[in-house]
């Protein structure tokens, strides 16, 4: 509101400082056609009041309203009818100053050229009016637009991050029960890694990156839990060279996407299933491949191209502007999922 | 002694039930436990058991699917951690289900209401309607599993032609041969995605990506031709529903 207040405040002061020199201007006029400056002067001024008035009538009826592309015909006419309202005011008030018949036949004579200026200059205080505030509709737009982008990004990134399985969650607490009754110790462990992990979804920023062996301890955390569940059937190969270590990736990205690979191969298969997660470093990107079997014959329609997958190439696609950060293959019986994040 | 078989693809979940029924153990007999729905029908043949505990997600076929494939099918007590549809089919038909993780109480008021609705009246037959709600949920619009002679077969929707009514059964036909599922049409019509299937005649439904041309025939009538080369008719009302499937 402040802006616009001002922003007002400017446009009067212009519209101030032009009228003054629209009557400079007109007075130096009538002054070189050979009247006196004091009937110039006064010519000057009597003239520049309706036009000023009329320019500032326009300017105010378009910041409230600006007209649909099919009406600018009215605006014109609206400038016609302001021009002539004028001139026709000027040849009533100046003969009121008694400046004598040289001057009035003058004033009779000039009166079309009158109009025309009046009628230029109306239409392009019209012209300067429509476009500013119609930029300034925009600009308003634009920014109301950008405001609502960043809200929905940011819901939608936390909704992407929040993708924890309510089925993880219960099942990781029935196996905790069935662990108390006889293994105690190891109840009480799982139930620590499951808060660790849990506290991990939690309080991370999306927008700061972690360095990849954070992330790789957060992994384990969740891998851990999963074994616990599965027993023997889940096993997991981590292979990731040292240099990969330090290198940057959003937080929350890996977990997605193992557990993705975890579903469709323990759910796709009877037999035992190993996920085989692999970090290297390309040309200045990290590019993490995660591995798993699946059954070509059956696999539902969905792989591939399901949530797990989706999400984690919008996740991308928010952060990075990028569609290609994420490939998958399938062959034989492996399906591949390969993400490169970009290195600053 | 009834014959019991815990089907949980969690060796800890088995774990839970086997501890809990130990109190049971003069009234009950745990004959086995399975890893998955395969294992399951297996054991469900080779045992006839009269209680089953049955976990909903498991690997390769669901519970659902697997109690689908099991005829006689014996009484169940579903477990599961979280599945929405599972869990409205089971409310809406009132089948004694467990949410993991469950008490001992709980578990103890399943087993009780089971052993005494048993000692009055024999087992009843498996709950139809739970079946056909619990193939309301999405995961099972995609897939179709049907039993020939001993083996499993998952048929993947996209892999179907068409299917036809065939007495108490529904014939799926896909390039592999046709299957019989003991279902009916309008239970298929429901379930099929109706974006790529059609119900063009009372004992059809085709795959309408495998139409290739639609002829007239005799009055009134219309019949589908697939890139198999089969011929499907079309009634008056199939052919209205086919337009508006292909937008035409």
């Amino acid at each position: 509101m402040a802006i616009t207040t001002t922003l007002s405040g400017k446009l009067s002061m212009a519209l101030a400082i032009g009228g003054l020199a629209w009557t400079a201007l007109q007075t130096y006029i009538i002054h070189s056609f050979g009247f006196g400056w004091y009937t110039a002067a006064i010519d000057g001024i009597v003239s520049a009041i309706p036009l000023a008035a009329s320019c500032w009538l326009i300017d105010n009826n378009l910041r409230y309203y600006q007209p649909g592309k099919g009406s600018y015909i009215n605006l014109l006419i609206w400038c016609v009818v302001l021009a002539g309202v004028s001139t026709l005011s000027v040849r009533w008030a100046l003969p009121m100053f008694k400046l004598g018949q040289p001057y009035f036949d003058f004033l009779k004579q000039s009166l079309t050229i009158r109009l025309f200026t009046s009628f230029l200059a109306i239409g392009w205080m019209a012209m300067i009016s429509l476009i500013w505030y119609v930029q300034q509709d925009q600009k308003e737009n634009e920014k109301r637009k950008a405001e609502a982008e960043q809200l929905a990004r940011d819901a939608e990134l936390y909704n992407l991050r929040q993708q924890l399985q309510p089925h993880f969650l219960f099942n990781s607490l029935n196996s905790i029960n069935a662990l108390i009754g006889f293994k105690p110790d190891e109840a009480r462990k799982m139930i620590h890694q499951l808060s660790d992990f849990l506290r991990g979804t939690l309080k991370k920023d999306d927008q700061k990156q972690i360095n990849f062996s954070e992330e790789l301890q957060h992994l384990n955390l969740y891998l851990e839990i999963e074994k616990v569940r599965f027993g023997h059937r889940l096993q997991t190969e981590i292979s990731c060279v040292d240099k990969c270590k330090d290198a940057m990736l959003p937080p929350l990205l890996l977990q997605p996407i193992v557990e993705n690979a975890i579903k469709f191969g323990l759910y796709d298969t009877t037999g035992d299933v190993t996920i085989s997660i692999r970090a290297e470093i390309e040309d200045n990107y990290l590019v993490i491949m995660v591995q798993n079997p699946y059954d070509p014959q059956t696999a539902r329609a969905q792989h591939g191209t399901g949530f797990g997958v989706r999400g984690i190439q919008r996740r991308l696609y928010l952060l990075f502007a990028r569609n290609d950060l994420v490939e998958t293959y399938q062959n034989d019986d492996i399906f591949t999922i390969m993400i490169k994040i970009p290195q600053a | 002694m009834k014959r019991v078989l815990i089907i949980d693809d969690e060796p800890l979940a088995r774990m839970v039930v086997q501890e809990y029924l130990q109190p049971f153990n003069t009234e009950v007999q745990v004959m086995q436990e399975c890893g998955d729905g395969f294992e399951g029908i297996k054991a469900i043949m080779q045992h006839q058991p009269d209680l089953i505990f049955l976990d909903v997600q498991m690997p390769k076929i669901n519970g659902f699917e697997m109690l689908e494939l099991v005829d006689p099918a014996p009484q169940v007590i579903f477990t599961t951690a979280f599945d929405e549809y599972a869990i409205k089919a089971f409310e809406t038909h009132a089948v004694d289900y467990l949410l993991k993780p469950f008490s001992r109480e709980r578990f103890n008021k399943a087993v009780e209401k089971y052993l005494s609705q048993n000692a009055v009246k024999p087992a009843a037959k498996p709950n139809e309607a739970l079946l056909e709600t619990a193939a309301q949920s999405p995961a099972q619009h995609e897939r179709i599993v049907v039993k020939t002679g001993t083996k499993v077969k998952i048929i993947p929707v996209q892999d179907i032609e068409y299917l036809a009514a065939d007495d108490d059964y529904v014939s799926i036909y896909t390039p592999e041969g046709s299957f019989l599922k003991n279902k009916t049409m309008s239970f298929f019509e429901q379930t099929l995605d109706a974006r790529h299937f059609a119900r063009v005649h009372r004992s059809y439904i085709v795959s309408v990506a495998q139409i290739t041309r639609i002829d007239p025939f005799e009055k009134d009538a219309h019949v589908a031709i697939l890139k198999s080369g089969t011929r499907i008719p079309v009634s008056k009302a199939g052919y209205v529903k086919l337009k508006q499937v292909l937008g035409i």
